[in-house]
Order: structure tokens, then C-alpha cells, then sequence
């Protein structure tokens, strides 16, 4: 049985990396203003607004703080919008998958293609977040920019997530219940505003199953630059959570596209 | 002769109702075959099965001598497909389409170039090279496709309904296009239930209707097995139609919708008859696929 077997990766994969970087090529202007400006608008008004009544935050000035989270957080929103919301635009009206499975490629290809291409996405946009944050002076090491590959890692994990949505997703609006239910609270509860360390001793507990918390922890102290702790645990939730949702993916969405 | 495709058994199930019974194939190198049936009679799902792009329920595949679908990347590699419905890339132009999809099949772009050109030229594109996908016509679309299914200068071209809605010069163009890949070697292998593009196209067909295949052969054998050489085709008022008809003595009558069809080795008499009734339209004709098609598929109401 073909589908028991692990998907192994096949440089196939890039030609779909590579076909929504030429897309991406294409829109570059909007995308990068857009890429700019959202985390502009954060950092100046609730990083300057809030904090000049916080001041500092486990050590750190806020804006630092708030800095950190925002590139986790974004990096969330980045994959998860594109690995529901592209993607399912390109696997379903626009039957972009249904032709690409006409050529070498399998269903496995096209999704880790997608993966690796949401990454790269979240490295683009955390780039501009973080020259943002540089600008208005909340990076305070060069040691910030091993942020990038952390960015490509939580690309991959929230992609692979967002991926099981897709391929279960009767419709767009599927998507506002994995939103609502899913990354809204994690948004709210993994240590973007405010410590983990100042929740619910019970729910400070429950936190550390979220993915976005383990984010966190890796680039707050890079973009602090204050010494990094659990490194590896951090780096294998990340990494746990992308490769089961590639896998259960990939199982879900051959059911789909393969009748 | 090369067995390009072979099939034996071939079985097709979604959930529990069967849309492939257990069919066989065998599609010689070189050749234009055909599979004609009635909406629903399972020739797209054929296709997808033999492409490894849908899990048979039953049966054995061979394509190029390679296993399906262990081997359906390799196969796949090796063929081109036109699809049923266009799904071009709609964020590219007409070239970067091209560009793009050969990218799938690992062509380095230096090959492609040429070949890109070539293509274009082949399907007339040319001058609309560097034309969004939104601003083609439905004719572009369905050639850019073809021009697609080309890139990779596979063996085996594998076409679904490829003239479905075209107006009639597109579908000469195409059909001369396709007579050209033949001529250069490839096979063909294609669906429709447009009975003039099987006769001119194909050297052998497969009737298939509910998932079985009913007829195989040559389209002129077939016409020559199944048909009287001579048919009389008759509108107009129901009963005068059945009484001219009726009296006309040996031969075959049937009625499809408001046409009634009469099957005949010598239509002279009949024809003399029709001539003096005003109230009817007639046209006399030698037989073709259609009518054989409708003489097996066809749940025409049988006099």
C-alpha cells in the first residue's frame, strides 16, 4: 500500500515553491508595503502607546517584548492564512493541484512544496518586521538575526496545521472556526502581550502544548538578546507539530484529490 | 505492434456503485484511440485510472509496460493530458503557463525555451505569448492547453472531450492539430461523444455505456457491423411519419426524440414515397457512428 509508506521529500516539491515565488514576484510592491506596515502599526501604537505606561517586561523595555511576539504571532497568521486560504484557492476553484497531478508530481510534492513555500513567506515578512523593530530600536543584537530561520521553522509548523484545514474545508468559511477557535486564543494566550508567567498557574500548564508559546521562547531572547533556554524542546514542538500536520495532510488531501 | 496502454479487469467503484465494470484495453503505439460513450458511461474515470491519478477497485494497468500506480510517476512523466475542463494558471501569462508546467516535469529551461516557442507556433499563440489567461477565448484556452500537455514531448497524449464547446473552426484547427501528432508518431488517446470527431480521428474506438464496453472496432467496421448502409432521417407529423414509414416494407424504424430513423440496405422506394408527403422533412444519408452509437446506447423508444 503506496499510502502507508512516508512521504519522502523529492526536489519535485520545488517547482511548486517555485511557481508562488514567481506569483509572489509578481505582487511584490502591495505585498511588501503590506509586509511593512501592519507590524508598523503595532509596534508604534500599542509598543509606544502601551509602552509608556508598562515601561519594562521580564527585563526588557516593551517594545522589545511586544517586538518578539509580534514576529512570532505574524509568523502564525502568515502560514496559516496561506496554507488555508492560497492554498485552497489553488486546490479547489482554481484546480491548479488538479493539473499539477497530471504531471510527475504527487499530492505529497505539491504540499511540501506549499510548507516550504509558507516558510519562506514567514521569513519575508518577519524580515520587514524586524527591520521595523530595528528602526524604532527594539533590536538590540545582531544575534536577532538567527530570528530568520526560527521564522522558516514556525512557517513550517503552522503551515503543515493550517494544511489539515484545507484539505477538510468544505469552503472559505471553514476557515473562520480553525480562526476563531484555534489561533485567536493561542494569539491571545502564548505570551505575545504579556508573560505566560503571569496566567493561571493550571492554564500556564495547558499553554505549553501551544506552538506559538514555543515560538515565543525561541525569539524573544534573540531579539533581547538574553541567553535561550529548552532550545531543543522548543525547536522539537515546532517541528513536531509541521511534520504531523504534513502527514495528516498529505493523507487527507490525497482522500480528496485522488477519487 | 507496441501496446502503449494495457488494461485488464478494470474495476471502479465510489463508495458502492460501480462506474468502470471490468473492462480491458489494449492501445497500440501510434495510433488514434478512441473511447465514446454517453455522459456518465465512465470514460473520464477510464482516463484517471490509467493516469494513477484515482485508486482502481479492481483490475490490472500497464502503461508502457510500467505497473499503475507504482509506476505513475514515470508514466505520467511520459504523457501529456488535455483536461475535460481548462485549469490553466490564471496568475500567469500564456508563456509563463508553459514555463511553469514544464518546471513540473524538471525540463531545464534552456529545452524549454525552444520548445515553448515551438508550441506556441504550433497551436497559433504566437502573438499572444505574453496575453493574461482572463483575456483568451475559450478556443485560445482549450489550444494553450493542448500547447501544455505538449511540453514534456510525451509518447502518449491522453485528451478528455478536447473540442467540448468549441465553435467549429477551432475544432477543425484542433482536429488537424491532433492529425499532425499521429502523423509525428504519438498516440492518441481520447474521449468525446462527438461521433464526427471519432470517425475522422480515430482508428479504433470503444463504445462504452454504464461503466461496460459494449462495441470495439474500427469506426467504418463498426458503421458497416451495426448499420444499414442507408438511413432515412423524417420530422414532422408524428402519425403521417410512422404511416409513410410503416409502409415502406423491410428495414429498420426507431424514434429518438422528434426524429424518426430508418435503416435500410436500398432507401429508393421510400424516398420516392416522402417526396409526395408535404407535412414531413426528410434527409436521406448514408450511415454513420452516430447511428451506432444510438442503435447501442441509445433508450430510444424501439418500434
Amino acid at each position: 500500500m503506496a499510502t502507508l509508506l512516508l512521504p519522502r521529500f523529492r526536489g519535485a516539491a520545488l517547482a511548486v515553491w517555485r511557481r508562488n515565488t514567481l506569483v509572489w514576484r509578481k505582487l511584490m510592491l502591495p505585498s511588501i508595503f503590506i509586509n511593512f506596515g501592519e507590524p508598523l502599526l503595532y509596534l508604534l501604537g500599542l509598543g509606544y502607546g502601551l509602552g509608556m505606561f508598562i515601561g519594562e517586561m521580564m527585563h526588557m523595555p516593551y517594545l522589545t517584548f511586544l517586538a518578539s511576539g509580534i514576529l512570532a504571532s505574524s509568523a502564525m497568521n502568515t502560514a496559516s492564512f496561506e496554507a488555508m486560504f492560497s492554498v485552497y484557492t489553488r486546490m479547489i476553484p482554481q484546480k491548479t493541484y488538479e493539473a499539477i497531478l497530471a504531471t510527475p508530481l504527487e499530492v505529497q510534492d505539491i504540499l511540501a512544496g506549499e510548507m516550504l513555500w509558507c516558510a519562506t513567506k514567514c521569513v519575508i515578512s518577519g524580515s520587514a518586521i524586524l527591520a521595523v523593530a530595528a528602526l524604532l530600536g527594539a533590536v538590540h543584537t545582531w544575534q536577532a538575526l538567527w530570528v530568520l530561520p526560527v521564522l522558516f521553522l514556525i512557517g513550517l509548523c503552522f503551515s503543515g496545521l493550517g494544511l489539515i484545514m484545507t484539505a477538510l474545508a468544505p469552503g472559505y468559511d471553514f476557515f473562520n472556526y480553525y480562526v476563531t477557535i484555534v489561533l485567536t486564543p493561542m494569539f491571545i494566550l502564548s505570551g505575545v502581550f504579556y508573560p505566560v508567567s503571569s496566567l493561571p498557574a493550571a492554564l500556564q500548564a495547558m499553554v505549553q502544548v501551544l506552538p506559538l508559546v514555543h515560538a515565543v521562547d525561541l525569539i524573544r531572547p534573540l531579539v533581547a538578546g538574553l541567553p535561550l533556554t529548552h532550545v531543543a524542546l522548543h525547536l522539537a514542538v515546532l517541528a513536531g507539530y509541521g511534520a504531523a500536520g504534513y502527514l495528516i495532510a498529505v493523507r487527507l488531501a490525497r482522500r480528496r484529490l485522488l477519487v | 505492434m507496441n501496446t502503449v496502454v494495457q488494461a485488464r479487469g478494470l474495476l471502479k467503484k465510489f463508495r458502492e456503485r460501480a462506474v468502470v465494470r471490468g473492462i480491458d484495453l489494449d492501445i497500440p503505439a501510434g495510433r488514434c484511440f478512441g473511447l465514446l460513450g454517453p455522459n456518465g458511461a465512465g470514460k473520464t474515470t477510464t482516463l484517471r485510472l490509467l493516469l494513477g491519478q484515482s485508486p482502481v477497485s479492481g483490475g490490472e494497468i500497464r502503461v508502457f509496460g510500467l505497473p499503475i500506480p507504482q509506476a505513475g510517476r514515470a508514466v505520467r512523466a511520459r504523457t501529456g493530458v488535455v483536461p475535460q475542463a481548462d485549469n490553466l494558471d490564471p496568475d500567469f501569462t500564456v508563456a509563463e503557463n508553459l514555463r511553469i508546467y514544464g518546471g513540473y516535469f524538471g525540463i531545464p529551461g534552456g529545452t524549454l525555451d525552444g520548445r515553448i516557442r515551438d508550441l506556441l507556433a504550433f497551436v497559433d499563440l504566437a502573438d499572444r505569448a505574453d496575453a493574461r489567461i482572463a483575456t483568451l477565448s475559450g478556443g485560445m484556452k482549450r489550444r494553450l492547453t493542448i500547447a501544455r500537455a505538449l511540453v514534456n514531448d510525451p509518447e502518449l497524449v491522453v485528451l478528455d472531450e478536447p473540442t467540448t464547446g468549441l465553435d467549429p473552426q477551432v475544432r477543425h484547427m484542433i482536429w488537424g492539430r491532433l492529425r499532425d501528432l499521429r502523423q509525428a508518431g504519438k498516440t492518441l488517446l481520447l474521449t468525446t461523444h462527438y461521433m464526427e470527431e471519432a470517425e475522422r480521428l480515430c482508428d479504433e474506438l470503444i463504445i462504452m455505456d454504464q461503466g461496460r464496453i459494449l462495441e470495439q472496432g474500427a469506426p467504418a467496421a463498426l458503421v458497416r457491423k451495426h448499420a444499414e448502409p442507408e438511413v432515412i432521417e423524417v420530422r414532422g407529423e408524428e402519425r403521417l411519419a410512422r404511416q409513410s414509414l410503416a409502409s415502406a416494407g423491410e428495414g429498420r424504424f426507431e424514434a429518438v426524440g422528434d426524429t424518426y430513423y430508418y435503416y435500410t440496405r436500398d432507401a429508393r422506394a421510400v424516398v420516392k414515397q416522402l417526396e409526395g408527403m408535404p407535412g414531413l422533412t426528410f434527409l436521406h444519408r448514408p450511415a454513420n457512428l452516430e447511428d451506432v452509437f444510438l442503435k447501442l446506447t441509445g433508450r430510444e423508444l424501439r418500434e
